[in-house]
């Protein structure tokens, strides 16, 4: 069993109040660094850990820090973003719903290094119950002087408020979120400038994922060179990886990064095999925007050798043979799923998400959608594969946003590692259309 | 058209008020616009579920903002409902994760349950049968959301226990009590 060093205490009786929490040696990271750091300490600790944002992006969290811009007399903001809406992603709502006040005292500490006398939590509109279960922590950390004016004497004060989202993806891109939380339609921003000198009300604001915040508090309270001890090289310490899809235990579990994949997915201590007694046909290893692997390219590498789980080892091969650790949503697909109506969900869902500024996104989401959706339904034509693939090509690179990229990468792979069961819908319209149908490689050899 | 058309009276209750003015002592002097998503979902658990234009123009009074910057937003995104909806609104996720773990059947269970397809309002008015994208609980699919609280590892049996219950419940409001 690999250490957890965000999750140790998170089946513990209570640990929702504030009471238990601190019995449990909770806000130390806030008693340590208030009393006995300097913020710039606080941020070296951070960049010290290794720590990446935990978001997607997988940029060093304390170098995001160390780039906020501190102009004389304006405030500066810390912006959590909780919009966590990235399909098969659920790890931070399991977080903040079973460790609330984790967050909060991440909050705190971060709001205090960066010098921050107000921030937000920006939480998806639909965890609405998560968002209650935030605001009573919070209301306690205030009480027990944790939060507000002048925190355990030290002279710094600070205001933490939760703020709703709308049902919105695109608000999980950060400059989209920043517009969001000013109260507009959620479009992103051309960068530069960026969030560090230009973020909300054009303040400076960092905006972090909420498993980067949770992470904090071991950082400060057990030191960066500590945190750094975890994980392979550059893929430093834990992470939060959410299990779904057809396995036997889908969840939430916390793995030392470099657990190899096919540990994760076979052992009975994280996902427990696939459901069903049935094997394994495909992984999405990083939430739906990363590239779809094939069985043998997600155990191994092309090279032959064991896939981590680790940013590198995930992207070794680039997207020809590898994929991203990204969020850490991982989902596992049996040999009964239909790969062109998985894709074509998933192609929807980013037409859905598409916040229509940029058009190769706006019209290009929409036009995979459609092709899909003919050649799943038993219209397709042969040319259509192609036609994927090349707007997909049209998309990525061309927008403001990642959200034209996060679109295009999984329809391209799709079809460049399936292409075979792309042609089978085209070639056999009837029997790709019939209820329960799935593509057979062996079968089609023969058809 | 008649520019004098009699405009129903919007008057959102104490109770609701006071949620709206404590979110906007959230955000800085004349930022108080950030508070309308907030004061959106407010709005929505105060009026039956969606916002009408009568809602809006009250927001935007509210805020001391144009009409117009609720609408744009409102239209935006996408948990406001901007027609009447039934007693209940079923949000079905559909997306891929929950469509691995059996989201196409959920739907099609409900649908026949129902008698309506999604999109439209059963005949008793008691549910919407709406499918939304991904609600980040692709580990317990497949699922739904009614208003705050998600209904996980559906199968039939569950979803019509669950029809039930919410059929013979009464709604409240998140800053009533017993809410």
């Amino acid at each position: 069993m690999g250490r957890k060093l965000l999750t140790e205490h998170i089946n513990v009786e209570g640990i929702q109040s504030f009471d238990v929490y601190r019995k449990h040696g909770g806000y130390a990271s806030v008693e340590k660094a208030l009393r006995t750091m300097t913020p710039e300490e606080v941020v070296e600790e951070v960049k010290a850990s290794g720590l990446r944002g935990r978001g997607g992006a997988g940029f060093p969290t304390g170098m995001k820090w160390s780039f906020l811009a501190k102009p004389e007399g304006k405030p500066r903001y810390l912006v959590c973003n909780a919009d966590e809406s990235e399909p098969g992603t659920f790890k931070d709502r399991y977080l903040m719903e079973k460790l609330p006040h984790l967050l909060i005292e991440g909050m705190i500490t971060s709001s205090y290094a960066l010098g921050c006398r107000t921030s937000y939590i920006y939480i998806r509109g639909e965890l609405l119950y998560v968002l209650r279960i935030l605001e009573k922590a919070i209301a306690e950390a205030y009480a027990n002087g944790f939060l507000g004016e002048n925190i355990l004497g030290s002279g710094y004060s600070l205001d933490l408020h939760v703020h709703p989202g709308g049902g919105a993806y695109i608000c999980g891109e950060e400059t989209a979120l920043l517009e969001s939380l000013e109260g507009k339609r959620g479009n992103p921003r051309n960068k530069p400038p960026f969030p560090a000198v230009w973020g909300i009300y054009g303040c400076p604001t960092v905006v972090n994922n909420v498993e980067s915040i949770a992470t904090v508090p071991w950082i400060v309270t057990n030191t960066g060179a500590e945190y750094a001890k975890f994980g392979v090289g550059r893929s430093a310490g834990t992470k939060l990886i959410s299990a779904g899809g057809n396995i036997n235990k889908p969840g939430v579990y916390e793995i030392e990064l470099g657990v190899p994949v096919e540990e994760f997915i076979y052992s009975d201590e994280y996902c427990g095999g696939i459901w069903k007694g049935r094997d394994m046909k495909a992984v999405i290893a990083g939430g739906s925007s990363v590239p779809i692997l094939p069985k043998e390219l997600i155990l191994k590498t092309a090279a032959g050798e064991d896939r981590l789980m680790t940013y590198e080892s995930l992207s070794d091969g680039g997207f020809a043979t590898g994929t991203m650790l990204g969020s850490g949503g991982f989902f596992v697909m049996d040999d009964h799923t239909c790969i062109v109506r998985h894709t074509w969900t998933l192609a929807r869902f980013y037409h859905h998400e598409s916040c229509g500024q940029c058009s190769p996104c706006r019209e290009g989401t929409g036009w995979m959608e459609k092709v899909l959706h003919r050649i799943e339904y038993g219209h397709g034509h042969m040319h259509d594969i192609d036609l994927l693939v090349s707007v997909a090509k049209q998309i990525e690179g061309n927008t403001i946003c990642p959200l034209g990229d996060a679109a295009a990468w999984p329809v391209a792979a799709a079809v460049r590692h399936f292409r075979e069961e792309f042609e089978w819908h085209v070639k056999h319209p009837q029997a790709a259309t019939a209820p329960g149908a799935v593509f057979n490689k062996a079968e089609s050899v023969l058809a | 058209m008649d520019q004098t058309v009699e405009k129903k009276e919007v008057q959102f209750s104490e109770g609701a008020m006071a949620e709206i003015r404590r979110y906007i002592s959230h955000y800085p002097e004349g930022r108080q616009k950030s508070a309308i998503l907030p004061i959106l979902h407010i709005a929505q658990a105060e009026f039956g579920g969606w916002v009408s234009p009568e809602v809006m123009d009250k927001v935007a009074e509210i805020l001391n903002i144009l009409p117009i910057e609720v609408y744009e937003v409102a239209t935006f995104y996408t948990m406001f409902n901007l027609k009447p909806v039934g007693k209940h609104v079923l949000e079905v996720c559909r997306t891929g994760p929950c469509m691995l773990r059996g989201s196409d059947q959920l739907i099609e269970h409900l649908e026949n349950r129902l008698g309506c397809r999604v999109g439209e309002t059963s005949a008793d008015g008691n549910f919407t049968l709406k499918t939304v994208e991904c609600l980040a609980s692709c580990g317990t699919g497949p699922m739904l959301q009614v208003r705050e609280k998600f209904y996980e590892n559906l199968d039939p049996a569950s979803a019509d226990q669950m029809l039930e219950e919410l059929k013979a419940s009464t709604v409240r409001k998140p800053w009533e009590e017993n809410y």
